[in-house]
């Protein structure tokens, strides 16, 4: 895609010439791109809702030996289901997608999967459980506006996880740059342990507890309903969940694209020695890379906190696996991508969840391995992933 | 005392002895060409100065401050300027952010006048700020690495084969280019295949052998040289 050059357009002086384009590029834009995956992704799940619905429903195939119970029309229910499947889809896509993106750029600068990062996921979970915690303690739970509570609960988790992340990166990975490309690899999977003993022991010590349920049923906000249409209704926690992510979307996208460290982070994913000849630091930008990745992984902990309301130390591995195949779905490296990918993902497990317990026979159980074999499919037609291409370099 | 000094630099890539005590001067306003075969060691000389490639023994020094230690991104801000072999434009970042990453370290106010300045000196470039830095052609990456290498105001610059696979009218372009800088006072350390416009332009030059400096001598004396003239001239 080559944008329209007109010449009159493009001085020097202004980087941005108003307000109103700044608003434009930077807030509206990605907004709209975030709708439009929305879109594409709920999209395609309706379409395959109703295409797998039409054809369990007719019987000449035999699925009888799925056992579904034959008063069950099974079209009809999926259509029934959709509005709630899209909005859960949404909701913990918006949450994958938060987490991929710390994947996606640690490996942008650095080529290497920080296996750690879904710990520092649990860690944001378990902190927004402390906040939590203490502030029903202090007795300013149900007293604190409920927004606070969670702005509260998301800016602690970020800055802890931020500040996490940086030191894995000092610690781990940072003596280990020259070494081959397995060994900050292993050094990730220890950390991986290391976080996830370390926030079990700390809470067997600090509270005797491992299960570590939020207290969502102290703050009536958070469950109450907001009815669309008959049937379709969501809570608050669930809004807010989708207008967090999708500020921190929209923020990281102006970070990213708009500011000078940005721009900086992103030249030293393309070329480290050349970056370090403009004069960038490069080891200053692997480390914001590491705060930014970490803060918005910490801050999806207490989204997903809130949306499950219960969480063990053991509860960054399975989403932060999947964040893990959102960021490849959508392209490793991509920021666009690891978005797409991240709600992709959230829709196809939904769609499977709402699916699957139609048939006695398989269950909820079986959710994760058929969005798991729909993403092998697409990742067989496009092996860099959705958004991600090939570059080639000119010589 | 010289600008950008050499003092017998032996560089290594693993076992591989790539400069073999290397001396070599550059004073305030000159411009120095590097001339040799392939792999004769140019663009390690340049990287070395530049901090990508360290040297095992022997000075490198700015101004009499020493530059062995010090971090790549801290020896560019002390004004040098490297624009490497292979232009190495940031392919997915556009004209303007490549632009923008070549004054990273310049404060604000500064760099407006800076862009002016390389607009003035690269009219196409200004064309094309908003188009991805792989897009463009060979020509206009050239054109692009040398703005972004002289945003910084650099005190030095470093060009690696700046006509490296360009057409004969955009090698003139570009020759003509290091003439204007020269003119203004722009200090230059050139590397170049070109060896003819190379001494047409430079004050004085080395001929690098294997990573061994074998002559240095002013830029006129090294063109009615009999060595060179077979050597790199191509003539008989
Ligand atoms: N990264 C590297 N690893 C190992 N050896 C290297 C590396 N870079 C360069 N060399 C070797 O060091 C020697 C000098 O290389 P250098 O690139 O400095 O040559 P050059 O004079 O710039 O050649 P050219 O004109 O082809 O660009 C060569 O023998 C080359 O093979
Ligand atoms: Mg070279």
């Amino acid at each position: 895609m080559t944008a329209i050059l007109r010449p009159e357009d493009i001085t020097a002086n202004k980087l941005i010439s108003s307000a109103a384009e700044w608003t434009l590029q930077y807030v509206l834009k990605p907004i709209g791109q975030i709708l439009l995956f929305v879109f594409i992704a709920g999209g395609s799940i309706s379409l395959l809702a109703l295409v797998v619905g039409f054809v369990l429903q007719t019987d000449w195939h035999g699925i009888d030996i799925l056992r579904v119970p034959a008063r069950i029309n099974l079209f009809e229910q999926v259509l029934r289901q959709l509005p709630n499947m899209l909005l859960d889809g949404i909701t913990i896509g918006f949450v994958y997608a938060v987490i991929a993106l710390g994947y996606t750029m640690v490996y942008g600068v650095l080529k290497f999967i920080n296996f750690a990062h879904s710990e520092i996921f649990m860690l944001g979970a378990v902190v927004g459980y402390e906040v939590m915690m203490r502030l029903n303690e202090a007795e300013l739970l149900s007293s604190l506006p409920p927004l606070l509570v969670v702005v509260l609960m998301i800016v602690m988790a970020m800055v802890v996880c931020g500040g996490t992340a940086v030191i894995v990166e000092r610690v781990a990975y940072k003596p280990l740059r020259g070494a081959p490309r397995l060994v900050p690899l292993i050094s990730a999977i220890g950390v991986s342990f290391f976080l996830t003993d370390f926030v079990r022991a700390f809470q067997a010590l600090n509270r005797n507890v491992f299960n570590m349920p939020y207290l969502t049923d102290r703050v009536p906000f958070f469950n109450e309903r907001i009815v669309f249409a008959q049937g379709v209704s969501t809570t608050y926690t669930t809004v807010i969940i989708i207008v967090s992510a999708i500020i921190m979307l929209v923020g990281l996208n102006y970070f990213v694209n708009a500011t000078k460290i940005g721009k900086g982070i992103r030249a030293v994913s393309q070329d480290q020695a050349t970056a370090s000849l403009m004069g960038i630091n490069v080891n200053q930008m692997i480390t914001i890379t590491f705060l930014v990745g970490g803060a918005l992984g910490g801050a999806a902990g207490v989204l997903f906190g809130l949306k499950t309301t219960n969480i063990t130390p053991y509860v960054g591995f399975i989403p932060g696996l999947k964040a893990f195949t959102a960021a490849v779905l959508g392209g490793i490296g991509n920021i666009t991508g690891a978005m797409l990918g991240g709600l992709l993902l959230g829709m196809l497990e939904a769609f499977f969840s709402a699916l699957l317990p139609y048939f006695p026979a398989l269950g909820l159980g079986y959710s994760d391995i058929f969005a798991f074999a729909v993403l092998i499919l697409v990742l067989l037609f496009r092996p860099t992933g959705l958004l991600g291409k090939k570059v080639d370099e000119k010589v | 005392m010289a600008l950008l000094e050499l003092e017998n630099v032996h560089t290594y890539y693993g076992h591989i002895h790539a400069l073999k005590g290397i001396s070599l001067k550059v004073n305030e306003g000159e411009v120095v060409t590097l001339i040799g075969a392939n792999g004769a060691g140019k663009s390690t000389t340049l990287r070395t100065i530049s901090g990508l490639a360290r040297p095992r023994m022997g000075k490198i020094m700015l101004e009499g401050v020493l530059l062995n230690n010090v971090p790549p991104h801290k020896i560019t801000r002390m004004g040098v300027g490297h624009v490497p072999e292979g232009r190495r434009i940031f392919p997915e970042l556009t004209v303007r952010e490549n632009l923008e990453m070549g004054g990273f370290s310049v404060p604000r106010q500064q760099l407006q006048e800076r862009m002016e300045y390389v607009f003035q000196l690269f009219p196409r470039i200004k064309e094309r700020l908003n188009q991805l830095g792989g897009t463009l052609s060979g020509g206009e990456q050239q054109m692009l690495a040398m703005a972004r290498g002289l945003l910084l105001n650099p005190r030095i610059l470093l060009l690696d084969e700046p006509s490296m696979g360009l057409a004969p009218v955009l090698v003139d372009q570009v020759f003509d280019v290091i003439h204007q800088l020269h003119a203004k006072g722009t200090t230059i350390l050139l590397v170049e295949q070109n060896a003819r416009m190379a001494l047409q332009v430079a004050d004085r030059g080395y001929i690098l052998q294997s990573g061994q400096i074998v002559m240095a001598d002013s830029a006129k004396a090294l063109q009615n040289s009999e060595v060179v003239r077979k050597a790199y001239l191509g003539e008989e």
